[in-house]
């Protein structure tokens, strides 16, 4: 019988990896979050933001693998909306997939081919929002990020961009492990809608930093895929200006592990962040475990953030909500509205949620609230009392429950898009 | 088209026997109403015939149109020409109006091995028939009975009866907290439905909603039985002397 050797993850994942090429202002920045990292060491479950989901996975060594099963629906879904797409294929960029690296009001470079050059704008941000995210709460995986990515975009808008940047991921090696790193600065007015698209690898390390000037919007649209096996382990850091938006909404179906942290810290006064994320998980195959942690800093006057977090959970999956609002002394007219709501459709799935607010202004709205329930008995009754079969019922309410964040998606066509690959999920998922 | 004989139930979670035996049967064509005094077991008849969980049927039978509908699921029973109009109409928030009347609509076709209906056609019907109901575009597009007026709801009510053209239609209580107009928009909606192949079950407490719905039998229904049967007239004299002459009599 083979023997599983006793745990000492911490080591062995850091230990399996080795610096990317790259001097310069990267490898500066890479030093430096290498020494971060060293710093806080990797996750242990006793951690307190690694309670409700284990770290196991993602210290290990290598990852498990896991089988892919969907590169032509990733690249398939937005079909119909004109967008600029940049392909990896577990974490490869393939050039030939790809669209040529220039668009109306973008300067786009990849992180691959970045450390020699003077991407003066790049070099002020890469690692430095993250830097800046590991505090009050250590993120040992963006920081192993920052300094382990071996590729990755960095993507500048200095004007309103209209066609969509894309990019694609497409997942065919069951054992790869890709590590990315993206980042994004939004100038003054300028705008950007970003979409990610697909299961990034078998186990996965995206990092995406987001640098928004004043009067500029961001809009992020990720669709994470729905491989059963995949481990997948993101952060977003974002960084908002005067007046500024920032948009992100993730639609996660299945995934044996999907950890997504949102790190917003608002900079400027009349700011805007909504973080949204529809996650949807059926554990009859696999295990399926997601969890969303979001951390929000005010720290300007009259900034409005708003998180609507929804899972839909089933046959044991597991959804976790770890979300926290700080509001400093002096953030007055702050509004900070947060929502986690679990709809489990049987006994063996679980929610485990974690609300914060912690404020130090005295003029502020905030408010948040945590809901687990089941299907509502009286909406199915009425449902199927006017004759719409019971599972099909059970759909329409899943989708219905979901709809709140669906509407945090600016873009009809783009909303309209992930609305059917949710009812194709269902009709795969029946009963 | 409506058969029940000696029907008992029972609440399931509870030993409370709810309906004691009841006989009642409704001729295609005709409008019945059933009246009776609170806790007689008037809405837990119409649940019980819609297939609502909760009730334990220990006695009897139900039929409609000769199938035996009480081991049916709820929706089947729909699709073999049930309907009730809710005396709560249920608020389903992110569903929309439409998408939920469309799909119920081609649902119940697909469940008869009938050809569903284009978006086009049934876009086209609807409209038609909401506008005879005083329904506008907007709560149209509204999620079904979100923000809708007492009034509001029971109109959706109607409207959902129109474009489902069930066989047997029971009215819970369609009259409780509707004001005189809105009930004469109601008892239009329905009385535009009567035709010789379609039964009406009218459950009210009060004989204001006959006036408007004119009704063929009256029933009486006191402690989970009907107690007493008769023409329009019986609804009068409830109207007029209460019921507790009428249920001493039937003592």
């Amino acid at each position: 019988m083979a023997v599983a050797k006793p745990a000492s993850p911490a080591a062995s994942r850091l230990d399996g990896l080795t610096r990317p090429p790259g001097g310069g202002w990267l490898g500066a920045a890479r030093d430096a979050a290498l020494s971060r990292l060293q710093g806080m060491g990797l996750p242990a479950p006793r951690d307190e933001y690694w309670r409700f989901t284990r770290p196991a996975d993602l210290n290990a060594a290598a990852p498990a693998p896991a089988a892919p099963v969907e590169s032509a629906e990733a690249e398939a879904l937005y079909d119909g909306t004109d967008r600029l797409r940049l392909v990896f294929r577990d974490g490869a960029f393939d050039a030939e997939a790809s669209d040529a690296l220039t668009g109306e009001g973008l300067e786009i470079a990849r992180l691959a081919e970045a450390g020699g050059t003077d991407i003066h704008w790049a070099a002020d941000l890469y690692g430095a929002l993250e830097a800046d995210g590991q505090s009050p709460v250590p993120r040992p995986f963006a920081a192993l990020n920052t300094a382990h990515a071996t590729d990755g975009v960095l993507i500048r808008a200095t004007a309103a961009v209209s066609r969509p940047v894309e990019i694609v991921y497409l997942h065919e090696d069951a054992a790869s492990d890709p590590i990315l790193h993206h980042v994004i600065r939004v100038e003054e007015g300028a705008s950007l809608t970003l979409l990610e698209t697909g299961t990034v690898g078998a186990r996965c390390n995206t990092a995406m930093e987001v640098d928004v000037a004043s009067h500029g919007a961001f809009h992020h649209i990720r669709d994470q895929g729905r491989a059963h096996a995949r481990r997948t382990n993101t952060h977003a850091f974002a960084r908002l200006g005067g007046a500024s938006v920032f948009k992100s909404f993730t639609l996660s179906l299945n995934g044996a592990l999907t950890r997504n942290e949102h790190v917003v810290a608002f900079t400027g006064n009349d700011a805007t962040a909504h973080v949204a994320c529809a996650a949807i998980g059926d554990g009859r195959q696999a295990p399926m475990h997601h969890d969303d942690t979001v951390f929000i800093t005010h720290d300007a006057v009259n900034c409005e953030s708003r998180q609507v977090f929804k899972k839909v959970l089933k046959n044991g999956a597991v959804g976790v909500f770890q979300g926290k609002i700080l509001v400093k002394r002096g953030a007055q007219k702050t509004d900070g509205y947060q929502i986690s709501q679990a709809l489990l459709l049987d006994d063996d799935s679980q929610f485990l949620a974690k609300p914060e607010l912690e404020i130090y202004a005295d003029d502020v709205a905030c408010s948040h609230g945590s809901t687990t329930g089941a299907i509502d008995e009286d909406m199915l009754f009425y449902l199927r009392a006017r004759g719409v079969p019971e599972r099909r019922a059970t759909d329409l309410l899943v989708l219905a429950f979901l709809a709140e964040t669906l509407e945090e998606i600016g873009d009809e066509a783009i909303a309209e898009s992930l609305r059917q690959r949710l009812s194709t999920w269902l009709d795969r998922h029946a009963g | 088209m409506l058969e029940i004989k000696n029907l008992q139930v029972k609440l399931e979670e509870e030993d409370k026997q709810i309906l004691k035996g009841v006989d009642l049967t409704v001729e295609a064509g005709k409008v019945h109403a059933i009246m009776g005094p609170n806790g007689s077991g008037k809405s837990t008849l119409s649940y019980v015939l819609a297939g609502r969980d909760g009730y334990e049927v220990t006695g009897g039978s139900a039929s409609l149109l000769g199938e035996d509908i009480l081991d049916m699921d709820p929706e089947a029973r729909a699709a073999a020409g049930m309907f009730l109009a809710f005396q709560y109409p249920v608020e389903i928030p992110g569903v929309g109006n439409m998408t939920f009347m469309r799909t119920a609509v081609n649902a119940q076709r697909k469940a008869r091995g009938e050809e569903e209906m284009s978006s086009a056609e049934f876009l086209k019907v609807v409209r038609a028939r909401a506008k005879d109901l005083q329904i506008d575009a907007e709560m149209l597009k509204r999620p079904v009975n979100v923000g809708f007026s007492g009034g509001e709801k029971k109109r959706n009510e109607i409207l959902q009866m129109a474009m489902l053209e069930p066989k047997l239609c029971i009215l819970d209580e369609t009259d409780s907290g509707l004001d005189v107009d809105a009930m004469k928009l109601v008892a239009q909606g329905v009385n535009a439905l009567r035709s010789p192949d379609r039964a009406f079950l009218v459950i009210t407490h009060y004989q204001r909603l006959l006036d408007h719905i004119a009704p063929d039998v009256v029933h009486i229904m006191s402690a989970g039985r009907i107690v007493k049967s008769g023409g329009p007239d019986l609804a009068l004299e409830v109207e007029k002397n209460g019921y507790g002459d009428i249920l001493k009599e039937s003592a």
